[in-house]
């Protein structure tokens, strides 16, 4: 499965990596692509959708609790 | 508001830095008031740095030790206890002022791509019983009727029923004359009315609009990175723990091994170090580079679906021409009928019959030229032979129309045509009754564009036709082109494409450029596929990397060169920046750099390189 999700404030560039990197380690996750300047994340998954959902969220309010993640 | 709540916090960070540097040299503190200084730097550096401290606690209670937050605050931390108060605070402030710099430069630019691709409609005026009502363009169905008011975006695409008026393309094509429209005209979702009312017939739903395919082109765009994006990336996770390991080494190696070797001094040392941890000007200025390109692209009607494809094709030596639609208008006017027996009327009567149910454009000029509406005539049996013609039973008797490899599958002797040209042969009941010459206009810009990709520094420019050989190397030759193939199926345009791919040097790329009209096979092929003409064919558009709103050839040129130019600026950035980088870890390690030169380069190199990638949205192609 293929889905996009919106970073809202996502500021700095070393971040979108850095959430880039730790969405791509998620188990389950197959490719995760962050475009820092579209403020998006692409990832594509296998698995329950709800469940990747929600440990997506927890990564990026681990490393950018001010970034806003939106569908 | 986040942006002036960070930057009034930096401006009161810099009055308290400053009045604590100068309070004791201006005037000579009382006694009791001895520590005020160091209070208005404590503040000064409090007030600049608690969300990186913050930031750095958070972090590293769940093991992220490595992160440009808490070396930031090891390095300050590190600078107070030294007493060096006014460093430590400076320090802060500086990296402050580069992240309010970097938020404004990336918002700004978000911003301008964002208002190049305004396009989306906000409404639609529907005309229902004569009464008009204020929709979303989302509920008009197609063959209802729309107005369309001067000012106001055209929110479907449609044709127009009555009323003239002037319309500004350039948001979808990138077009800057805005184009005449009358009764019949076609009108496309995303422009502009300027003058007249207009009443439309809508033709298409808004999800199938112009407009729609456009907004999730670029929406789309921007998830497959670039190769150097992809190089950046690396470089950031060695970057920092490199440094870090290096600022440890320089800590504590030299005080242990060489004499009279002072701690506070390597210490000092070592903390310039991780004060340029971070690469952010490099992972900043990388991807709003290309995204720049990206913007730059779109506002002259060329859309690029990804930083992959810039590169690529900044690295492009091949280019690949389709050629009707392409580099020639596909208008095929008829220019000439001959028939050994038959009245010529007629062998163009049996053409426009057979074909009246194809859309190729030569069908469609030799029903244009016989001008008659199908009356009393029976067609069936209709068959379309790809690359080859039509086949159909008229009133009874089997109609061939087409090349001269379709005439002989069906083993009919046909006379051989010279001279340039597309040539129609038709055979009627398994006899040749005649041919038709079709002339192809070659479009105005497409000399402009073959001599435009030369400068550029294109190896080999190609074109591959399906047409006869006389047709196609007078083309070529006309515009200059290297190489020309032609009588080509569309499986052997595969084919060839795939040999010149063997042709290319170790990091060349090949770009075919086509109508998308049986071309979707190859643009999946070629390293960067470009659709011309907008948004035709679903297909092509699907399996191209590029698609060009207008149908000039010289966009091709213009894309590459805009691509060009947006890679030269990543380049001088990646260079600037690691080499400035370098130099300050150089200069800090012998002592001969402070942290005011470290902090300063830094965010200077920064605010150099973002200024330059800012550089790239203003790009002419």
């Amino acid at each position: 499965m293929r889905k996009v999700w919106k970073l809202e404030d996502l500021d700095c560039a070393h971040c979108a990596g850095k959430i880039e990197e730790a969405v791509q380690g998620l188990e389950g996750v197959e490719e995760a692509n962050v475009s820092f300047m579209a403020q998006k994340m692409t990832v594509e998954f296998s698995g329950d959708e709800a469940e990747i959902s929600r440990r997506i969220a927890e990564v990026v309010a681990e490393i950018e609790p001010e970034v806003t993640l939106s569908e | 508001m986040k942006q002036k709540r960070h930057l009034a916090r930096i401006i009161i960070a810099a009055v308290l830095l400053a009045s604590g540097m100068l309070l004791p040299q201006v005037v000579l503190v009382k006694p009791g008031l001895v520590y005020l200084p160091d209070i208005l730097l404590a503040s000064a550096y409090l007030l600049a740095g608690y969300d990186v401290i913050a930031k750095a606690w958070r972090n590293l209670r769940r093991g992220r030790a490595l992160d440009e937050n808490f070396l930031m605050t090891i390095a300050t931390f590190g600078a107070a206890i030294l007493r060096q108060y006014s460093e430590a605070a400076g320090v802060m402030l500086f990296y402050q002022i580069g992240e309010f710099f970097q938020s404004y430069a990336v918002n700004k630019s978000r911003r301008s791509v964002a208002a190049l691709m305004d396009i989306r409609p906000d409404y639609a005026n529907l005309l229902k019983d004569g009464e008009l009502a204020r929709v979303p363009p989302e509920q008009v169905k197609p063959g209802e009727v729309i107005v369309i008011k001067p000012g106001e975006r055209v929110p479907l695409d449609g044709v127009v029923l009555t009323g003239t008026s002037l319309v500004d393309t350039a948001a979808i094509t990138g077009e800057a004359l805005p184009r005449e429209t009358e009764p019949g005209a076609e009108l496309i979702s995303g422009c502009i009315n300027l003058s007249g009312v207009l009443e439309v017939k809508v033709s298409r739903a808004y999800g199938q609009s112009t407009v729609a395919k456009i907004l999730d082109l670029v929406e789309n765009a921007g998830s497959k990175k670039a190769q150097v994006e992809q190089f950046i990336t690396k470089f950031a996770r060695w970057y920092t723990p490199a440094v870090v390991v290096l600022a440890a080494m320089i800590a504590v190696l030299p005080p242990l091994l060489v004499s009279g070797a002072l701690w506070s001094d390597w210490t000092y040392r070592a903390l310039t170090f991780l004060v340029i941890s971070c690469p952010c000007a490099l992972v900043i200025s990388v991807p709003l580079s290309f995204f720049g390109g990206i913007g730059a692209a779109s506002s002259q009607g060329i859309l690029v679906k990804g930083s992959n494809y810039l590169q690529a094709l900044a690295e492009t030596e091949i280019v690949v021409f389709d050629k009707t639609g392409t580099l020639t208008k596909g208008n095929f006017e008829v220019a000439e009928i001959y028939s050994p027996e038959l009245p010529p009327e007629q062998v163009l009567e049996l053409a426009a019959c057979a074909g009246a149910f194809s859309s190729h454009p030569v069908s469609q000029s030799i029903r244009r030229c016989w001008g008659k509406e199908l009356q009393d005539v029976k067609i069936s049996d209709y068959e379309e032979l790809a690359a080859r013609g039509v086949r159909a039973a008229i009133d009874g008797q089997i109609v061939a129309v087409g090349n001269a490899r379709l005439m002989k599958e069906m083993a009919v002797e046909v006379p051989a045509v010279p001279a340039a040209g597309t040539v129609v042969y038709v055979c009627a009941g398994g006899k040749f009754a005649g041919w038709i010459k079709i002339a192809d206009e070659i479009k105005a810009d497409a000399a402009q564009a073959v001599s435009g990709l030369k400068r550029l520094g294109i190896k080999q420019t190609v074109m591959l036709t399906g047409d006869n050989a006389a047709a196609g190397t007078a083309v070529a030759s006309q515009l200059g082109l290297d190489k020309v193939y032609t009588d080509l199926l569309p499986a052997q345009k595969v084919e060839l494409v795939e040999n010149l791919l063997g042709q290319l040097g170790k990091n060349g790329r090949l770009v075919f450029a086509g109508d998308g009209i049986n071309d979707a096979p190859v643009l999946a092929r070629a390293d960067v596929g470009i659709a011309m003409g907008g948004i035709g064919s679903d297909a092509a558009v699907e399996a191209a990397d590029v698609v060009i709103m207008t149908d000039e050839p010289s966009k091709i040129a213009a894309a590459i060169k805009i691509s060009q130019e947006t890679l030269k600026i990543v380049k001088q950035n990646i260079v600037f920046a690691i080499g400035v980088k370098l130099a300050v870890l150089a200069l800090g390690a012998f002592g001969l750099a402070t942290m005011w030169e470290a902090v300063f380069a830094d965010v200077g190199v920064s605010a150099i390189a973002i200024l330059n990638a800012v550089r790239a949205l203003r790009i002419k192609g």
